[in-house]
């Protein structure tokens, strides 16, 4: 889990071009929208085609990203228990 | 009619030209045939989570509007006008390579959404917060003089105060190859500042923003007056000469008037010709070039504007951009020319205010 985290991290930072940002930088627990990372809406549609990508998870439910993309913690849990690859 | 002065300038360019107080006293020299624009800090003009998704092109348009605006102690103009060869070329190339490395799948709409060609009138209106008239012209190499042509009409006719015109393009790696394999970047390695002794095919290419408040009010500040700019799509290398005495005839002028002619020079043997001609043509003129600062792209003649606003204001020619040893006392009315492969042939004239 440790592992997936790490990688959530990095890819977030590449795909969502945070450049001033490291791994080390975000917190498990921290929120990515709103008050934490700070992302918005583009952002979260760059994470659905990511988790499609990376995961073969597809999101039809926008409602459902809302808990699911809250932090690295939500999306790692659920990434383990969804992925198809 | 009214008169037409360029108020403020903003360079970004393959020089460090952002700085208006400075003026081509620091030259970098590269020896590639693709020489990038010096990037400012962008972060001092752009917020960090707005520039996260912007291009290289987008941020050089906005921050050099800004620089621009600065000068011209304006918060917002009542249009913006945007000159482009290629628009938002990295943006257009990530999003067509994800369509074939994805097969159609996957695709973000980051790149999409940054790729259009108006992509940068777009956001400068955003940072500016500007609801006026905006509008983006495509034009290959006459881009930019579409862009100052349309702001001088508007300008002309009272229907705006200050306008911002400005040209920007960036470089984009498959483009870039694409243009090596086809020969217009210069196979060999002669870098830019051996342009005219080349005698080879091609050019070396740039990239850069060069933005200008326009306006129907001279200031304190101003830099020139726009005189003139005529385009021409096609035009015979054996008529460029009438032309050219047509075009300053329409204007009570003729070559003896003009105190300095700014000739667009890529270093490409098939083409410079036009050049060549002309510079004969005003063979008692004072005569300049660039593209050996700024590379060639399809807005580089805006940094031939930035060139030209520049020595009238300052009434400084540099060294560097010198092509012939013919001096004048003074630059009070200035003429460029530029086409690119033959194509897209433009005429601008300026007088000192």
């Amino acid at each position: 889990m440790d592992a997936l985290k790490q990688e959530l991290k990095e890819n977030l930072i590449e795909q969502l071009n945070l450049e001033d940002m490291s791994p080390e930088d975000i917190a498990n627990d921290d929120m990515l929208f709103g008050d934490g990372l700070g992302l918005d809406s583009i952002d979260a549609l760059e994470l659905i085609v990511m988790l499609d990508k990376n995961y073969g998870i597809k999101l039809t439910d926008p409602k459902e990203g809302r808990a699911i993309f809250e932090s690295i913690n939500t999306m790692a849990a659920y990434i383990s228990e969804h992925r198809s690859k | 009619m009214k008169n037409v002065y360029i108020n403020s300038v903003g360079s970004i360019s393959a020089q460090k030209t952002f700085d208006n107080a400075a003026f081509l006293n620091d030259i970098t020299k590269y020896h590639d045939n693709v020489i990038p624009a010096v990037n400012p800090v962008y972060k001092d003009y752009i917020s960090p989570a707005a520039a996260r998704r912007m291009a290289k092109g987008i941020k050089m348009g906005i921050v050099s509007s800004k620089i621009a605006l600065n000068e011209a102690n304006l918060d917002n103009v009542d249009a913006i006008i945007t000159g482009t060869g290629m628009g938002c070329v990295r943006d257009s190339e990530k999003f067509v390579r994800a369509i074939i490395d994805n097969d159609e799948q996957y695709l973000t709409p980051t790149p999409f959404i940054q790729s259009t060609h108006n992509t940068v009138g777009g956001q400068i209106a955003l940072e500016l917060n500007c609801k006026g008239y905006n509008f983006t012209y495509v034009h290959s190499s006459i881009s930019f003089e579409s862009a100052l042509m349309d702001a001088l009409l508007q300008l002309q006719l009272d229907e705006a105060k200050n306008i911002l015109i400005g040209g920007v393009d960036e470089h984009g790696d498959h483009t870039t190859e694409i243009h090596k394999i086809i020969n217009h970047i210069k196979p060999e390695q002669v870098g830019p500042y051996n342009l005219l002794n080349s005698k080879t095919e091609g050019a070396v290419f740039g990239e850069g923003a060069n933005f200008f408040v326009l306006s129907n009010e001279k200031s304190n500040s101003s830099y020139a007056k726009i005189t003139s700019v005529q385009t021409y799509n096609t035009l015979q290398e054996n008529a460029l000469k009438q032309q050219a005495i047509a075009f300053l005839k329409e204007h009570d002028l003729s070559t003896d008037d003009i105190d300095l002619l700014i000739l667009g020079n890529n270093g490409d043997v098939n083409f410079d010709v036009f050049y060549n001609t002309l510079s004969e043509a005003f063979s008692k003129t004072p005569q300049a070039y660039y593209k050996h600062l700024s590379g060639e792209f399809n807005t580089a003649s805006s940094f031939g504007f930035w060139l030209a606003s520049k020595i009238i204001k300052t009434q400084t020619l540099p060294e560097v951009v010198k092509l012939n040893g013919v001096q004048a006392s003074s630059y009070k009315t200035v003429l460029l020319y530029n086409q690119y492969r033959g194509e897209n042939h433009s005429f601008t004239l300026l007088s000192q205010c």
